[in-house]
């Protein structure tokens, strides 16, 4: 575990290997750049840079941004600078693939173990470019499922970019939210008489600047969850679709995916590269296509991320079919955790869209109480069919 | 000065560093950089600062951020009310014109907002900015200017420029996402509730007439209260409040009076629905698991 990696003799220096392990984090997702590894530099020399867990907390102040990519660190940490994460080492001794140069499989080597390409924040090149290359290159974290559905299959660009279109048009519905209470404002449509007379105090008391007050745009935040587990998988196409077009026009926009556990795509997704924004997004979604745990995907999510990111002004979102194979409590609690913080709750259900469908779903039983909206939406028309729906929330 | 004499300084005053917090504080002070600070409420990132400025004898200038806070409030304002007067008197006095205006416009009239005495101290300050996620985006971009430059341009007196660099601390508590411009020009650290032994120490340090068998009980009991389901968790302070509570009290053992402290629980649970999830019998059982 911790041996120290050795590099090689030829390698050029300390500062080299500080520019490289910043290349690995970049790799690996953070966004750093030159002015960091200069100061990453300058950190290392105010510490006692010999010993690995000065050099680690120092590293970590400077490379890091926010919680969760403080708790990532230690990994990246570790497969640069404790020789964790050395293909050679990785791919060969554990992974039960090996062999792929002389096996010759129909399967699609960049999808299917992606441990052994690099990574797949870079574009996908050639190949097995991994491979080819002679020496190891450095994976951040043990491949857990390497039977993984590559998500870049079911999402097509041409498909990207209708639901870019439905998922704008819906954010502007939800968006157009005027508040009561006016605030000063540029341009706005009244005075603001208590701001005229304090401003006037600048002027002997004549108001010569008038401020103005308007009624503010209050933006409602969309978080948006959705199942990808085995009895969604039909339905992925338009909801991954969706979900990217959603986050390409909306900025403030949030989105997870959950089937036995709960991973947050909001990062992966901002990527410009449609394509390389999916192909992070199915690595993080590892166990695709399994099994569904929605009562304690929500339990966690409400418990977490959502302190941070739902308030009144958010609506969330759940695109899922309500097959649970947790007890329905959960849900029941998850949603009345979430529902707390004052948010709208959205559940679209593509089952929904069946004749003669009912909620009798345990799961959807227990969630029916909390939703504002309950809705089919089995594919981009249907998404798109909602704003009407959304603009009387 | 290494992180570790940062440590054991900042521990003489009673505050209780994790190496991680020492190691990040220390790049702060010698790379000249603000160092964000994140974490739950109540683990003492505010109480961080203030006795960073203890220890180095400087001032502390806190700047609590809030919905609407503008320049005005948070950098400088002229005080209009004593232009208008001395403008009064000016011209009952017969003076007018530009010796009047000089005078008006001078640094006498000017009020200080936190961010502006921040730069025009002789002594290093330390600045704190609490709370930064509950200004507004706009007010953000304004303090990255300022957090770069450390000058600040008054168009009636010119720029005024820090005699000397602020150490600059930024709390938040997470209510909205940092922007990542804000995020790159800082140091971070994420500081999470402490562990038995750390917890104990700071106990030790802020009430330090506290029995050891009490002490350990108390800070067991947070322990274990905090892997239970709870809305609010009880940070450091509430658990310091709980101590003192219990001392108030006269209370040697916290198993020798459920009724008690019952009582005193309200110095940990903030919310109704935590108050009804530990019952008496939940708590005994704490206690219980904690000694």
């Amino acid at each position: 575990m911790s041996r120290v990696t050795k590099f090689a003799a030829r390698d050029p220096g300390a500062a080299a290997r500080v520019a490289g392990f910043m290349a690995h984090l970049r790799n690996n997702g953070l966004r750093l750049g030159v002015s960091e590894t200069d100061l990453a530099l300058a950190a290392l020399c105010e510490v006692n840079a010999s010993h690995p867990d000065e050099s680690r907390q120092a590293l970590r102040a400077v490379c890091t941004g926010c919680k969760e990519e403080a708790a990532h660190f230690d990994s990246l940490f570790d497969s640069y600078w404790m020789d964790m994460g050395r293909v050679k080492q990785k791919i060969v001794q554990s992974s039960p693939s090996k062999g792929d140069d002389n096996v010759h499989s129909s399967r699609d080597a960049r999808g299917e173990d992606t441990g052994s390409a690099g990574s797949v924040n870079t574009p996908d090149g050639v190949d097995g470019e991994a491979e080819s290359e002679g020496e190891g290159r450095l994976i951040a974290t043990e491949v857990r499922n390497l039977m993984r559905t590559d998500l870049r299959d079911l999402a097509r660009p041409k498909d990207i970019s209708e639901a870019e279109e439905v998922a704008r048009r819906l954010g502007a519905a939800l968006r157009d939210r005027r508040s009561r209470r006016r605030i000063a404002a540029r341009k706005g449509d009244r005075l603001h008489f208590r701001k005229t007379i304090r401003a006037s105090l600048a002027t002997g008391g004549e108001p010569v600047r008038l401020i103005r007050k308007q009624r503010p745009d209050r933006a409602r935040k969309i978080v948006a969850l959705c199942d990808v587990s085995g009895s969604m998988t039909v339905y992925a196409q338009v909801f991954l679709a969706f979900l990217t077009g959603l986050m390409r026009s909306d900025v403030t926009a949030d989105a997870y995916l959950f089937h036995t556990r709960l991973v947050r795509i909001t990062e992966a997704l901002r990527d410009k590269d449609t394509m390389r924004a999916i192909g992070r997004m199915s690595l993080m979604a590892d166990g695709f296509g399994g099994g569904s745990e929605i009562g304690p995907s929500i339990a966690v999510f409400a418990n977490t991320y959502a302190k941070r990111f739902v308030d009144a002004r958010s609506v969330v979102l759940i695109l899922s079919d309500g097959y649970d194979t947790a007890p329905p409590a959960v849900l029941d609690a998850g949603l009345g955790n979430l529902k707390k913080r004052g948010c709208k709750i959205i559940w679209l259900n593509p089952l929904k869209g069946w004749r003669d469908y009912a909620p009798v779903a345990e799961g959807m039983a227990a969630a029916l109480p909390h939703l504002d909206i309950f809705s089919a939406a089995n594919t981009l028309a249907d998404l798109a069919a909602l704003e009407r729906e959304v603009m009387t929330l | 000065m290494t992180w570790t004499d940062l440590q054991t300084a900042l521990s003489a005053d009673g505050y209780v560093a994790s190496d991680d917090l020492a190691v990040a504080l220390h790049l702060a002070l010698t790379l000249g950089r603000p160092l964000l600070l994140e974490g739950a409420a109540g683990v003492g990132k505010t109480q961080l600062a203030a006795s960073l400025a203890a220890q180095r004898k400087t001032k502390l200038i806190r700047l609590q951020c809030y919905e609407g806070l503008d320049a005005a409030q948070a950098i400088y304002e002229w005080n209009y009310q004593r232009q208008l007067l001395t403008i009064r008197a000016a011209a009952e006095d017969g003076e007018t014109g530009k010796a009047v205006e000089d005078r008006i416009f001078s640094r006498d009239f000017l009020l200080e907002r936190p961010l502006l005495a921040a730069i025009t101290q002789d002594v290093q300050p330390v600045l704190l900015i609490d709370e930064i996620d509950r200004a507004d985006e706009e007010f953000e971009a304004y303090l990255l200017e300022i957090l770069s430059e450390f000058q600040i341009t008054i168009p009636e007196l010119g720029t005024v420029t820090a005699v000397s660099k602020p150490i600059v601390i930024l709390t938040s508590n997470g209510t909205r996402d940092l922007s990542d411009a804000l995020r790159r020009r800082c140091l971070y650290s994420y500081v999470d509730y402490p562990d038995r032994q750390a917890e104990l120490e700071i106990l030790n340090a802020r009430c330090p007439g506290i029995e050891a068998r009490l002490g350990a009980q108390i800070v067991g009991f947070v322990q274990k209260l905090r892997e239970e389901e709870l809305e609010k968790v009880p940070g450091i302070a509430e658990t310091l409040d709980f101590a003192a509570a219990l001392m108030g009290l006269g209370i040697a053992d916290l198993t020798s009076d459920p009724a008690a402290l019952q009582h005193t629980l309200s110095t940990l649970l903030k919310t109704q629905s935590d108050r009804a999830s530990i019952t008496s019998e939940v708590a005994d059982r704490i206690v219980g698991r904690a000694a």
